[in-house]
């Protein structure tokens, strides 16, 4: 019933499912370096960038900067719409919530491109 | 706890053709120590001024005209004693948050029975009428209690920020619980058709279950699970 053509996906279900399916895929990393860090007292540089040169690792890794950046679209452009709207801003809102929905969209992808040379930099 | 004789209540006044703000009023009402219901108190205040504006009619619970903002927490002013509502001798009184100022406590409702009608609250059945009526099992019955029960007073809706913010997109709880009264009747032929309606990250996916419209609603409903039965079914037919 509402039109929005700036969200992640058109669809207000496939937006609130890949939030859940980022959610789950972010928790499953953190929980995992930690256990790795955990479980690998005294651990140093070389054993970091051995786990990190496995195909596995970067698989995971660039899965979860995916799951991380759509995460992040989706939460933010849900703060821009419910708090950037004319019931706070006038005649401004509009102009104002574009731009930091921009803005947040421009961070978002040079995260992801420096995390992608990261990862396949090592 | 007991109540004063005379009992201290603030409640926000607005008359925009004589008001430039709205202003918190303080009146001293004598209540006798009796624990009325707040509607009692708001009567006795109108006693003193005649010019104080609410809304009521049934006076018990049934009609929910008197949804205000008493002592911070939406609610039926008819069926809320002031034991339970009165902190130190004193009570404040406010109209429902989030809609806009006709004059005191009365609030336009204009927005949120917009979002009640979009939800197309009423039973559709392309089948031929039957002889007599189309009947249902007491199993397909049960379904829909919990359900029918609202009498749309608005305190779940006023009561969540989603709502606040966007109560132009975002349907709000009262308005989601009669969509899925009519998603789960077994009578309705339209449930696909609803459920397309409501497939947009604002109808239904601004609600981020934090069960505000649980905890106001006078009649003891649960909007909340209500809305996670309809992405439940959105989920089915979508996925």
């Amino acid at each position: 019933m509402v039109t929005n053509v700036t969200n992640f996906s058109r669809s207000g279900l496939y937006d609130w499912m890949a939030q859940r399916v980022t959610a789950v895929v972010l928790a499953a990393y953190s929980l995992f370096l930690l256990g790795y860090i955990l479980a690998n007292p005294g651990m140093g540089y070389a054993e970091w960038q051995g786990l990190f040169a496995n195909s596995w690792m970067r698989i995971f890794s660039l899965m979860s900067l995916v799951a991380l950046s759509a995460h992040a679209w989706i939460g933010l452009w849900s703060v821009t719409t419910d708090y950037l709207t004319p019931m706070t801003l006038g005649k401004w809102a509009t102009g104002v919530r574009f731009l930091v929905q921009a803005l947040c969209g421009v961070i978002m992808f040079v995260l992801f491109v420096w995390g992608v040379q990261i990862l396949w930099g090592i | 706890m007991t109540l004063p004789k005379i009992l201290q209540v603030s409640v926000y006044r607005y008359n925009p053709d004589v008001n430039s703000a709205p202003f918190m009023q303080d009146f001293n009402v004598d209540i006798d120590g009796k624990d009325m219901m707040v509607l009692d108190v708001l009567a006795l205040i109108k006693e003193q001024d005649e010019s104080m504006s609410y809304r009521r009619s049934c006076r018990e619970g049934v009609c929910g005209s008197d949804g205000m903002n008493i002592a911070g927490k939406n609610g039926l002013a008819c069926i809320t004693p002031l034991s339970t509502v009165v902190k130190n001798g004193k009570l404040v009184i406010r109209p429902l948050p989030g809609l806009p100022i006709i004059r005191d406590l009365a609030v336009d409702m204009s927005i949120f029975y917009k979002q009640y009608e979009k939800v197309q609250p009423y039973l559709q059945n392309d089948t031929p009428a039957p002889g007599i009526e189309r009947l249902q099992s007491p199993a397909d019955r049960e379904k829909l209690d919990g359900l029918y029960e609202c009498i749309l007073c608005a305190c779940c809706s006023t009561g969540c920020p989603s709502f606040w913010w966007n109560p132009d997109k975002f349907l709000g709880p009262a308005a989601l619980l009669q969509a899925y009264r009519f998603l789960a009747d077994t009578r309705d032929t339209q449930t696909q058709e609803r459920l397309a309606r409501l497939d947009d990250p604002f109808s239904v996916f601004r609600c981020h279950n934090i069960m505000n419209c649980v905890n106001v609603c006078p009649k003891g409903l649960n909007p909340t699970r209500a809305i996670g039965h309809i992405r439940e079914m959105l989920l089915q037919s979508g996925t």
